[in-house]
């Protein structure tokens, strides 16, 4: 028997894409579409805020897709199956709210798609018609494509270099359904913060209803720190309880990126120091 | 611990008159020097050698009516376990302590004694009261650094189990003494680490995480099971919870920062006290990047608040190298809720007190950062509802301070996780406190109870330790009997005197 914590499969979506197995019997039995677990890596890790983008609930795993961007992600990418990460917290957050609406576009930009896969299986399941977009820098970025189809009614793909689907952003392919097919009931959107950002604009002008999943920089995800706090309709709020999915028309974009940055010198710092390391002892 | 037993002198001084015992003056403990414990998280104060704790213990005249028994709030034997250490018995005098405090390492540190023993010590009416605390955590230390620390015994099996949700003092008061009567006790705890506040809170150079970590040892050798990384409301409800244990301890405690609602409050670089303590205690973020989390490096900081949390995050930011470090509070420092020995190792460390000052907003530079603080100067005016004189803004006093990091340290509340998640449970709408008796410990929900800060609101360790001793006695008596619908326990009715 696996011990919760467990990587059963580690493989690569994309370039600096990983996507893990992790066995968490408890958590993939509960988990909801929306949550994230925080995971701590050994006794030197950081709590690390990750959305549950998958449960197999007979095999007791969650699924992680992770994109190395730091110290900690690129740390994560060197446990391989059969090692454990100390820590696996979760479910956090409060669930995705599904009804049906009728037509409903989820959009997920670059890692965004894997957290946004549950939200599509769930809309389907309540009877919505549910079109993707999925859209990434290029071709090789494009994960999940597969799942994604079989989540959803129609899938629409763009790339920032038209090295596969359209060539565009994805608010060009928003516009464009809503200029063909009329307005959407609802709009999820998963994603870099600009791309959210965007969207948000974008359909804010068409008065559609469109829910957004932040991710400020937390520690606890329990509401005990308030490091998380993000800006909702001119309240503070708590990401990681309160959200993380809010109403996008109400987000303080502008704030939530420089929050996400205040670290940025201290974090280049953390990932040359541990490059030099990796380099000096040949791991 | 060193320092010899001196037998000849202890014999003297078990001899002595009272007159005599009054003139011996209050011994002092050694700490490390300012200069240096503002490089270092080590803990700052030393301890009684055993020869000091010896002589301390004999300014004690031994009342026979002790009045710092009736200050303490679990009613310790204090003279009885100071009478042991005065006769050079330490082994009689940790066993004497620990028939009513199982965390004497720890309260020994952080208890306020001087609000409440000492306070009360009747030497205290002419000259220094017996310094009890520093004695409590004498007979503490010298046990663990002995080896001698007993593990309580444990009752045979009663078939009965109990949830303890937290791992504070609370939650591993409880989960002691419920072991003791033979109960199986499982506690969930959020985190990954035991300990509640006194892990991700209190600082190292307060209270060393070893010791914490040595009390937990114990209940984890009593064969209580620590289950970590146990959100209880996510992964898990207290429902859940109640269908697989016969009772549930609620020892959740504050844990929900409060902020002032000020403008610029989400500007990069302004965190709450607990943000900042639990990165550099819980996280050790002081040892970044060895460690992978991150804390602000600060050139001035502001910290907001006149409390033991207030002077723990100042203090902690000068050691994480910060070159000022304002502690900005409304009223003056008579008001400070903070303990006197904390105020005045925060002013040794070089702490900048602006009393009677507010924050009235924040101001940032392009990137969002926090760069500087508008600030009022206050005074005080009529006394408010607590009795402290209220804190006026002086109209046309603003200015500017320059700073680069703030924490908000202005208290704490619970957090609504459980109660949210919990049907039948009674909470106080306004504290956000789960309704409790405090005499039973028991809630409004059958076979769920619950003590210390969930309870009360944010208030002390040796109180949650209390509740945590009496939720045992309460679990024990509806386990025995299955009554739920008690006022008091049997035998702690309130007589004419106490009522
Ligand atoms: C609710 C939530 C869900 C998330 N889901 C995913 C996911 O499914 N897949 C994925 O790849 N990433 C996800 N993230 C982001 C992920 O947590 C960060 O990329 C990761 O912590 C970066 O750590 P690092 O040391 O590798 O990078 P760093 O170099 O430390 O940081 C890179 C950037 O990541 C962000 N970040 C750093 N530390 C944290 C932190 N403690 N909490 C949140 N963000 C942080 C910051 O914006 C920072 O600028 C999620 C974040 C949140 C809050
Ligand atoms: C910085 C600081 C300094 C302090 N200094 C002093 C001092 O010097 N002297 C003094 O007497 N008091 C001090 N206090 C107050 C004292 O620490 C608290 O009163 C005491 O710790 C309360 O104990 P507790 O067991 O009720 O809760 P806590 O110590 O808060 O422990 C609660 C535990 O429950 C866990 N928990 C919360 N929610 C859940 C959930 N949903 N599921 C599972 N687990 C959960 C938490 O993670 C935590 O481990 C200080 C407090 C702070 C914050
Ligand atoms: S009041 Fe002071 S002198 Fe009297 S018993 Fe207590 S500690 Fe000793
Ligand atoms: S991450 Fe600490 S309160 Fe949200």
């Amino acid at each position: 028997m696996p011990e919760t914590g467990e990587v059963i499969k580690n493989t690569i979506l994309a370039e600096k894409v990983n996507c893990y197995q992790v066995y968490a019997p408890a958590i993939a039995a509960k988990r909801m579409a929306g949550q994230f677990v925080i995971v701590r890596l050994d006794e030197e890790g950081e709590r690390i805020p990750l959305t549950i983008a998958d449960a197999d609930t007979a095999a007791g795993t969650i699924t992680l897709v992770v994109q190395e961007v730091g110290k900690s992600t690129a740390r994560m990418a060197r446990f391989k199956v059969g090692q454990k990460f100390t820590d696996v917290v979760g479910p956090l957050g409060t669930a995705t709210h599904i009804e049906k609406r009728g037509t409903v576009v989820v959009v997920g930009g670059g890692i965004g798609i894997a957290p946004a896969h549950p939200i599509a299986q769930a809309l389907r399941r309540a009877g919505n018609r549910v079109i993707s977009i999925l859209g990434a820098r290029s071709k090789d970025l494009v994960i999940m494509e597969a799942e994604m189809q079989k989540a959803s009614d129609e899938v629409l793909i763009c790339t920032d270099d038209g090295s596969y689907g359209v060539h565009g952003l994805v608010t060009d392919v928003l516009k464009g359904i809503i200029d063909k097919q009329g307005k959407p009931d609802q709009v999820f959107a998963i994603g870099p913060v600009v791309m959210m950002k965007f969207v948000s604009m974008l359909t804010k002008e068409f008065s559609i209803p469109t829910v957004v999943s932040l991710n400020p920089i937390m520690v606890d995800g329990t509401g005990m720190c308030g490091g998380c706090r993000v800006t909702i309709g001119g309240k503070t709020k708590f990401g990681c309880v309160d959200g993380p999915e809010f109403d996008g028309h109400l987000v303080d974009f502008d704030e939530l990126v420089q929050r996400q940055a205040f670290y940025r010198e201290q974090e280049q710092e953390s990932l040359a120091s541990f490059q030099h390391h990796c380099e000096r002892h040949k791991v | 611990m060193s320092g010899q037993l001196d037998q000849q002198e202890m014999a003297r001084l078990q001899g002595i008159k009272n007159k005599e015992r009054m003139k011996i003056p209050r011994q002092d403990m050694p700490e490390q020097p300012a200069a240096e414990r503002r490089k270092n998280f080590i803990e700052v104060p030393h301890g009684y050698a055993e020869m000091t704790a010896v002589i301390e213990a004999n300014r004690c005249i031994q009342c026979k009516k002790p009045a710092c028994r009736a200050g303490c709030p679990v009613g310790i034997d204090i003279p009885a376990f100071i009478a042991r250490v005065a006769a050079g018995d330490f082994e009689g005098g940790i066993r004497k302590m620990k028939e009513t405090n199982m965390l004497p390492a720890i309260c020994g540190r952080v208890c306020p004694q001087e609000e409440q023993c000492e306070k009360v010590c009747i030497l205290a009416k002419t000259k220094q009261p017996v310094a009890i605390g520093r004695l409590e955590r004498f007979v503490a230390d010298w046990e663990r650094e002995q080896g001698k620390v007993e593990i309580p015994a444990v009752g045979p099996p009663s078939g009965k189990s109990v949830g303890v949700v937290g791992s504070g003092p609370a939650g591993l008061t409880v989960a002691i003494d419920l072991r003791r009567a033979g109960h199986e006790v499982v506690i969930y705890e959020a985190l990954h680490a035991p300990g509640g506040v006194l892990i991700y809170g209190i600082p190292e150079f307060r209270l060393p995480k070893r010791i914490v970590h040595s009390e937990v040892e114990v209940v984890r050798r009593m064969g209580v099971e620590i289950r970590y990384n146990q959100v209880i409301g996510k992964i898990e409800t207290v429902a859940d919870l109640l269908g697989r244990h016969d009772a549930v301890f609620l020892g959740t405690g504050a844990g929900l920062p409060w902020f002032m609602g000020l403008p610029g409050e989400n500007l990069g670089g302004v965190y709450s006290a607990n943000e900042y303590l639990t990165r550099s205690n819980l996280m050790r973020a002081y040892d970044f990047p060895r460690v992978d989390t991150p804390i602000a490096k600060s050139r001035k900081v502001a910290v907001i608040g006149g409390g033991n949390v207030a002077m723990d995050s100042a203090r902690t930011a000068v050691r994480l190298g910060a070159e000022e470090v304002y502690l900005v509070y409304r009223r003056s420092e008579v008001e400070m809720p903070g303990r006197n020995e904390e105020i005045e190792h925060a002013k040794e460390e070089g702490v900048i007190m602006k009393i009677l000052h507010n924050p009235i907003r924040y101001l940032g530079d392009e990137k969002g950062r926090v760069r500087q603080m508008e600030c009022i100067r206050m005074e005080l005016g009529e006394p408010d509802a607590s009795g402290r004189r209220r804190p006026i803004p002086v109209a046309g006093s603003e200015f500017i301070l320059e700073v680069d990091t703030v924490v908000v340290a202005i208290g704490n509340g619970p957090n609504p996780l459980v109660p949210q998640t919990t049907e039948g449970l009674a909470v106080d709408a306004r504290r956000g406190t789960i309704k409790t008796n405090l005499n039973t410990m028991r809630t409004s929900k059958l076979g769920v109870f619950a003590g210390g800060d969930i309870a009360i609101g944010a208030a002390t360790v040796i109180l949650a330790m209390g509740h945590g001793r009496q939720a045992a006695r309460s679990i024990n008596h509806y386990l025995e009997t299955g009554k739920w619908e008690i006022e008091f326990l049997p035998g702690q009715e309130p007589t004419e005197e106490t009522r």
